[in-house]
């Protein structure tokens, strides 16, 4: 790829993730967000549904360009660049998806800390989330629903943290690789997350579960052919180089 | 009462054509232009005796939440759980205008002296039509608060004159593929069920409007009943038959998730559903992005008309 190429990429990449947030501020701006009659849980499902969509997205490069080189073709080798970048928006929106759940759903009064701040009560948005820490510490100590979400964000956390290059080679690529093998984890948390939410009968997570369980397979699938094509005292050294195409 | 100040240009109200006379003229007109085919001058009526179905004499009642701001009326008419047309709380508005609200029966049967089926505009001129205010609270931690027009439930339980035997009251909601979505995975028709003791008491509404006007499908229309100090899906919406019984009868949410919802689902904020607390709502009265959480009252604020029926009760084993 030519670095033009990889520019032009970037640029649609970033675009592309960013859509969705742009038109939550779109939605907010024109007043058609508060039109609703429960913004809070269309913000909730809006930046839960993207989070597991884009963490899909990140996860489908891999297999797209190990079936696009299974049919000869070269052309999507490329996409491996846009990895990380495209599984930090999945962090980014899995973020805002936590933080409505503490900022609006569980009772925190943000027209009272904005309010304070403008007052020149500083502590006023501590004291705020003192008061309902309570309810949320509740939440996390008897709900799995909440247990599984919470889990999947700090996997994501984790592998955010150490997405950058220094760190990568600061902890090898073999360990920083194994590390990111837990993005699967993630992926299927959330899912269980979902799952775990919905009322029994009401099927809505069916298509990300659906689309996830296609990736782990053609993921599981190549890793068996790749080892089982492999004689052992190669190993090793394939692995290190395989590391390689994914930094 | 409105009263209207008469500007000078105005029509004397005595030569006005009476609204009546007017529709009755337009209907002729419109039968005439359809040839007058069998068919249009059935649907012709039918539309005039809806059109009688007016919630136009309003009682007012006592029944007030003067603590709360009232929910704006758009906002209660397109935030709806009603499964059978989808399973997103905006689906109900976007397709239940498929539903066929007249002519309606509510057939009334089982357990009483005099089983019969209501014809729906009977029904709807039974009683007085009183406006009562009610808190409403969801099962999933929202609430809001809504003029209902109905009149108890108990006029009409009185007229079929339960057997002693009866002992619970079942409601089935409309079933019908072809107005409706019905999604797979549930159970239809849609069941639900009281006790006796719940069923008469003045608080439980069989209701036609809200706002003064006659409900909208989404809502349930064109009859249903509501049980202030339950859960929302307790109060069933598009009833077409009433069953007296006999032994508990089988409802819906309890046979998907009887660990989640129980058969009384009183609102009651010590008692958890499994996968969030009870114990706080999300006040849904104001186009805003910050609603208010306040605390769930027990049995959503009626506890002193209600909280006898249930004394004795662990309410944690029977939620």
């Amino acid at each position: 790829m030519t670095q033009r190429q990889i520019l032009i990429g970037k640029t649609v990449a970033h675009a592309l993730c960013l859509i969705p947030a742009l038109d939550l501020v779109r939605m907010y701006r024109n007043g058609s967000l508060v039109a609703q009659a429960d913004p809070v849980n269309f913000i909730t499902h809006f930046t839960g549904d993207w989070a597991l969509w884009i963490l899909l997205a990140s996860l489908a490069i891999t297999p797209l360009c190990c079936l696009s080189q299974g049919v000869g073709w070269q052309g999507l080798n490329g996409l491996v660049r846009f990895r990380r970048m495209v599984g930090l928006y999945a962090f980014f929106y899995a973020t805002l998806h936590l933080l409505t759940y503490v900022l609006l759903f569980s009772g925190y009064n943000v027209p009272a800390a904005f309010a304070a701040l403008e007052a020149g009560r500083l502590l006023e948005p501590w004291r705020q989330l003192q008061m309902i820490w309570p309810t949320i510490l509740d939440d996390v100590q008897k709900r799995r629903f909440i247990q599984v979400g919470f889990a999947a964000w700090l996997i994501l956390l984790m592998l955010a943290a150490t997405s950058p290059r220094r760190v990568l080679k600061a902890i090898g690529g073999r360990n920083w690789q194994r590390l990111h093998r837990l993005v699967y984890l993630a992926g299927a948390l959330a899912c269980v997350h979902y799952w775990w939410l919905v009322k029994t009968g009401v099927r809505t997570p069916w298509k990300l579960t659906a689309v996830l369980t296609v990736l782990l397979g053609i993921r599981a699938a190549f890793g068996m052919r790749k080892r089982n094509s492999i004689p052992p005292d190669r190993r090793k050294k394939e692995n290190r180089e395989a590391t390689g195409v994914l930094t | 009462m409105l009263l209207l100040t008469r500007r000078e240009t105005e029509i004397p109200s005595s030569e006005i054509t009476p609204k009546a006379t007017y529709e009755a003229f337009e209907l002729n007109r419109r039968q005439l232009m359809k040839g007058l085919s069998a068919a249009g001058v059935a649907m012709a009526l039918t539309q005039k005796a809806r059109a009688e179905l007016k919630i136009d004499d309003l009682v007012a009642t006592q029944y007030m939440v003067p603590d709360r701001a009232t929910t704006p009326e758009q906002m209660a008419k397109s935030y709806n759980n009603f499964y059978e047309f989808g399973e997103e709380k905006s689906d109900p508005a976007k397709h239940a205008h498929t539903l066929v609200t007249y002519p309606w029966n509510v057939k009334v049967e089982g357990l009483v002296a005099k089983p019969r089926t209501f014809e729906f505009g009977e029904l709807f001129h039974l009683q007085p039509m009183q406006q009562r205010v009610y808190r409403f609270r969801c099962v999933e931690a929202w609430s809001m608060v809504i003029p209902w027009d109905g009149f108890p439930l108990s006029e009409l339980i009185k007229l079929v004159e339960p057997l002693p035997k009866a002992k619970f009251v079942q409601f089935l909601s409309l079933e019908n593929r072809k107005e409706e979505i019905l999604p797979f995975g549930i159970p239809w028709p849609y069941s639900e069920g009281l006790r006796m003791d719940e069923a008469m008491h003045p608080l439980t509404l069989l209701t036609f409007g809200s706002y003064g006007e006659t409900l909208a499908n989404q809502q349930g229309a064109p009859v249903r009943v509501i049980v202030p100090w339950k859960y929302g899906f307790k109060s069933p919406k598009s009833i077409v038959k009433i069953k007296f019984v006999e032994h508990m009868p089988p409802t819906t949410w309890n046979e998907l998730a009887p660990n989640e919802y129980g058969f009384y689902s009183n609102v009651n904020p010590q008692v958890d559903h499994p996968r969030w607390s009870q114990a706080h709502e999300r006040l849904l009265n104001a186009y805003t992005l910050f609603p208010k959480v306040v605390p769930t009252l027990m049995f959503n604020g009626y506890s002193d008309q209600v909280a006898s029926m249930y004394a004795g009760m662990n309410l944690r084993k029977d939620f």
